[in-house]
């Protein structure tokens, strides 16, 4: 509950509603939900990156005390199962379709990483359904895995008709063009980058329960999902496993996401089904060691970059060359994540004149590769930004003024970037010099000088970043391959006594909609915020939805709540009209009043919501009833833009990094709370700290996964990460209704590149590759 | 087996198999589902409980362990209209986002503060090291403790 007189409105810091439950545990995530008579699942995993699956003996393990039924892939094939297709055909330069490799739910034939499920043993316990997976005897004939990125391409085929392990050779920008910018280029600044495979770990590993009424024919997964309708329809479409009206996809508390939870995955699909077969509830839980294995992972590219600059500093051309790992399978979104989330975004917050990228996507013997926080965004970031601060430390000028002389200026917009982009707005430089400004950049030699006389090495790096937010126009994105559209769906019903059921089809999960969203249908409604409620996460309870990813809840799916808020205006004017005797022109709405022009006379909405429901006195031939639909489909991305700037400091004899100072000054355009906005910052920085300093996939040369436990990958602890500076200036967006950008991930895009500026500045070489771990930073400092 | 503890102040017998760990015996046995799971190596500390008033990783401690013992767990410290001051720091100051590794941090937050004098900003961090949160950075979470610990939050 609202304290009196506390702001709700847009632009108030209102403290989470959400927090009330999760602060008491009272939360509801998919592994606290219990059906009656349920049976556990454990799933057997392939212990070989590469491997022929000759046969599976399951007699031992259905003997084991409690198994109930096990199913391997050939039964699910059997069935009608299909496999778990890539929502995004990318095409190669030369106009030819990716070759996707097949993905079966359980691997039927073939194993191609390590942790590819290809059996489920179901038992009345967890303790015995293990057991089951322990006696399940699978032959294998072992094959070379591909297991290194770089040499992938020219290593032994995986699939066949997938010749180098290529699923694509994409392109984009004109090649020609950028070749005679290099060629009379007077300065060109080259750099060898990889961006290293992380592994996303939200807290909560990823569930399912699975449950089939046989009586009616009804499907319901429970499931740790960003986006359940698009699970369902990808279940149903191309999955088979229910008829879309007989499945139902909850995603009820779900404990983080970034990026992993949008992929429709394995487990889900094999524990639905399997629900329907033995007609009894089926709960999977995924320990961590499994979440490492077989959630996606994110990022891993190997790239070649190279920028031309004029006499005057100028950027002239920039030129790249990625190497992206896609996994051994194309994920639901992993084939878009290294090309459209990326190549897209290498004109950064630039004018370069001529850009060309080209990326081959390759298959390995890894897990798949999808989103994770930024999805494609912080790679391109790294690239331009590592390059933009090589170019001004070769040239030797100002990083701030290299930048600063490049940039689009506000009175360019809207710009067309050679990437096929259209820029609506934007301000860099205000945001780049309240960033200088906070990180008291003037005041960095000194610093610098006092951190020598201690034996230590200080370095000061800054990302200036742009983002591309809530991919849109549908339309746009079928023709370059999306398998969805990309609007978001939202619908306002107003109730008899007043309130709002508020139903969105973006999903929160951690980002705090049930307030962010209530704040905006109050304010666009002028109901009192405790009258407004959000309702998400359920197939079965809205109408459609494409969830939440790529920043996109607020500037799509609250922009459908304030399509359908003018909706509901524009009916209640007809019917305020009608009560006070006039036409629905003669009446405006203010503050949830619609108020009878040159009179004062006026009804409020919560009388409209009444009278609509109770139509005694009523327009003839209009409906009873104050609800309403919008399907918001944005007409271009949003550009959240903004600097972002490290400080570090390094031990020399030891090798050991600290940050000690983040500053980050983002443009989200309007802010709908600022607290949860700052929230998502200190995430996001979090995130990419731990990326620039301390995470990374490992692989060894078997496929077998190094990194498999929160021991041995090392994600960001307190005492790794400074207190963060966060601060924001406003270019509204000018293409959807609240002037919102998206605040999810740029946290996670601009600090990599930030730090990795600041450690390289600060060691003095160029050729630290992420993460910044003391023993590189050692042998840096002494030249090896 | 039987074991007899206390949790949140009321006495429960369970039966149980002797390799059940504590965490299970409160999710599971009891239907406390406030204390989650995150992990498999005692990293995450979701699952931190007070044992005789100590924080501790429910998933480390076997339930015969906890035999006699007092347990307090998310559930136990407060209600949505009586919170505890750390849970009411946590709100105020944003310290939560997804809220899976919340009732960790609030139990651990707790221990901190009613173990430790003078605590920092460096010292709560420290004080963090067996705790992961993916969300916010830890920043809040930092403050929100720091709140308690100067007698500032409600």
């Amino acid at each position: 509950m609202i304290e009196e007189n506390e702001p709700t409105g847009i632009g108030a810091p209102v403290r989470r509603r959400e927090d009330l439950r999760f602060i008491t545990g009272k939360g509801q995530y998919t592994d606290d939900i219990t059906q009656p008579n349920q049976l556990y699942a454990v799933f057997c995993r392939s212990p070989y990156a590469r491997a022929t699956l000759n046969s599976i003996h399951t007699t031992d393990a259905a003997n084991v005390e409690g198994v109930v039924a096990i199913f391997t892939g050939a039964e699910m094939v059997a069935d009608g199962i299909g496999d778990l297709p890539c929502g995004w055909l990318v095409k190669s330069k030369d106009g030819s379709d990716m070759l996707s490799a097949p993905h079966p739910p359980l691997a039927a034939s073939s194993v191609n990483y390590v942790g590819e499920p290809f059996a489920i043993v179901l038992a009345e316990s967890i303790g015995e359904a293990k057991q089951g997976a322990e006696s399940v005897v699978a032959d294998f004939t072992e094959h070379n895995p591909v297991a290194e990125l770089a040499t992938a391409a020219q290593s032994e085929q995986i699939y066949e008709g997938i010749e180098n392990n290529l699923a694509y050779e994409w392109a984009l920008g004109d090649a020609e063009a950028t070749r005679t910018a290099f060629a009379q280029a007077a300065h060109i600044t080259t750099l060898e980058l990889t961006n290293n495979r992380l592994i996303p770990n939200a807290i909560e590993p990823r569930a399912c329960v699975g449950v089939y009424e046989a009586a009616s024919g009804d499907y319901t997964l429970y499931t740790t999902s960003q986006n359940p309708h698009l699970e369902r329809l990808i279940l149903a479409a191309f999955v088979n496993v229910a008829p879309e009206h007989k499945l139902r996809v909850v995603a009820p508390d779900v404990g983080g996401g970034f990026g992993s939870k949008i992929c429709i995955y394995a487990e889900e699909a094999a524990v639905i089904w399997a629900a329907g077969k033995v007609t009894r509830p089926i709960k999977w839980l995924a320990e961590r060691s499994e979440s490492f294995l077989a959630d996606t992972h994110g990022r891993d590219h190997i790239t070649t970059a190279e920028l031309a600059l004029d006499d005057m500093g100028r950027f002239t051309g920039l030129r790249v060359k990625t190497t992206a790992n896609l996994g051994a399978y194309l994920s639901t979104f992993g084939s878009a994540v290294p090309t459209y989330l990326y190549g897209t975004l290498l004109a950064g917050q630039y004018k370069t004149p001529n850009i060309y990228v080209e990326v081959q996507g390759v298959y390995t013997n890894t897990a798949p590769v999808d989103a994770y926080r930024g999805a494609g965004r912080p790679e391109a970031t790294y690239v331009v930004e590592r390059i933009v601060e090589q170019a001004a430390r070769e040239l030797g000028k100002e990083p701030a003024d290299l930048r600063r002389m490049n940039m689009i200026q506000p009175d360019e917009f809207p710009y067309e970037t050679p990437v096929a982009l259209v820029y609506d707005t934007g301000n860099y430089e205000a945001s780049l010099d309240k960033a200088l400004e906070l990180a008291d950049y003037a005041g960095f030699e000194a610093r610098r000088a006092a951190a020598t006389e201690q034996g230590k090495r200080r370095g000061i790096g800054f990302a200036c970043y742009i983002e591309a937010c809530g991919l849109a126009p549908s339309k746009l994105a079928i023709e370059l391959g999306a398998g969805v559209g990309l609007y978001e769906s939202g619908e306002i019903r107003m109730n008899p006594t007043g309130s709002v059921s508020v139903f969105t089809g973006s999903h929160s999960h951690g980002q705090g909609h049930e307030t962010t969203f209530a704040q905006v249908v109050s304010e666009t409604l002028g109901i009192p915020y405790d009258d407004v409620d959000l309702i998400h996460g359920d197939t079965g309870r809205l109408e459609f939805g494409l969830g939440t990813y790529g920043s996109r809840s607020i500037a799509v799916g609250g922009s459908a709540l304030v399509v359908a808020a003018g909706k509901i205006i524009e009916k209640g004017k007809i019917i305020a009209g009608h009560m006070m005797q006039a036409s629905a022109d003669q009446v405006d709405f203010e503050n949830g009043q619609f108020i009878l022009q040159d009179s004062n006379q006026s009804m409020s909405i919560q009388e409209v919501a009444f009278a609509s429901y109770v139509p005694a006195d009523y327009p003839e031939d209009l409906e009873p009833g104050l609800t309403a639909k919008a399907f918001y489909d944005p007409k271009n991305f949003t550009y959240p833009a903004g600097t972002h700037i490290a400080e570090v400091e390094v031990d020399i004899d030891t090798g050991v990094t600290t940050l000690v100072n983040f500053v980050a000054v983002d443009d989200f355009g309007h802010i709908i709370n600022p607290m949860v906005v700052d929230g998502q910052v200190h995430g996001g920085v979090a995130q990419g700290v731990g990326q620039a300093m301390l995470e990374q996939g490992i692989y060894d040369e078997f496929g077998q996964l190094q990194t498999g436990s929160c021991m041995d990958y090392c994600m960001p602890r307190a005492d790794d990460l400074p207190d963060f500076t966060v601060d924001t200036t406003v270019t509204p967006c000018t293409h959807n209704p609240l002037g919102v950008k998206g605040c999810g991930e740029a946290g996670a895009i601009g600090s990599p590149a930030a730090i990795m500026n600041a450690v390289t500045n600060a060691v003095g070489s160029k050729d630290i590759s992420m993460p910044a771990t003391p023993e590189k930073v050692w042998r840096a400092i002494r030249g090896e | 087996m039987k074991v007899t503890l206390t949790v949140n102040g009321t006495n429960r017998e369970v039966d149980v198999a002797p390799n059940t760990l504590l965490v299970d015996v409160l999710r599971v046995h009891l239907g406390l589902t406030g204390t989650h799971v995150g992990c498999d190596t005692s990293q995450c500390g979701a699952c931190t409980v007070h044992l005789d008033g100590r924080a501790v990783k429910s998933c480390s401690v076997l339930a015969l362990q906890a035999e006699g013992a007092e347990v307090t767990t998310i559930e136990g410290i407060g209600a949505t209209d009586d919170l505890h001051p750390m849970q009411a720091a946590f709100r105020e100051c944003h310290a939560l986002q997804c809220g899976f590794c919340t009732p960790g941090m609030i139990m651990q937050g707790i221990d901190l503060v009613a173990h430790n004098d003078n605590l920092d900003n460096a010292s709560i961090r420290e004080g963090l090291e067996g705790n992961i949160c993916r969300c916010t950075g830890y920043h809040n979470i930092v403050r929100a403790i720091q709140s308690v610990a100067d007698g500032r939050a409600s």
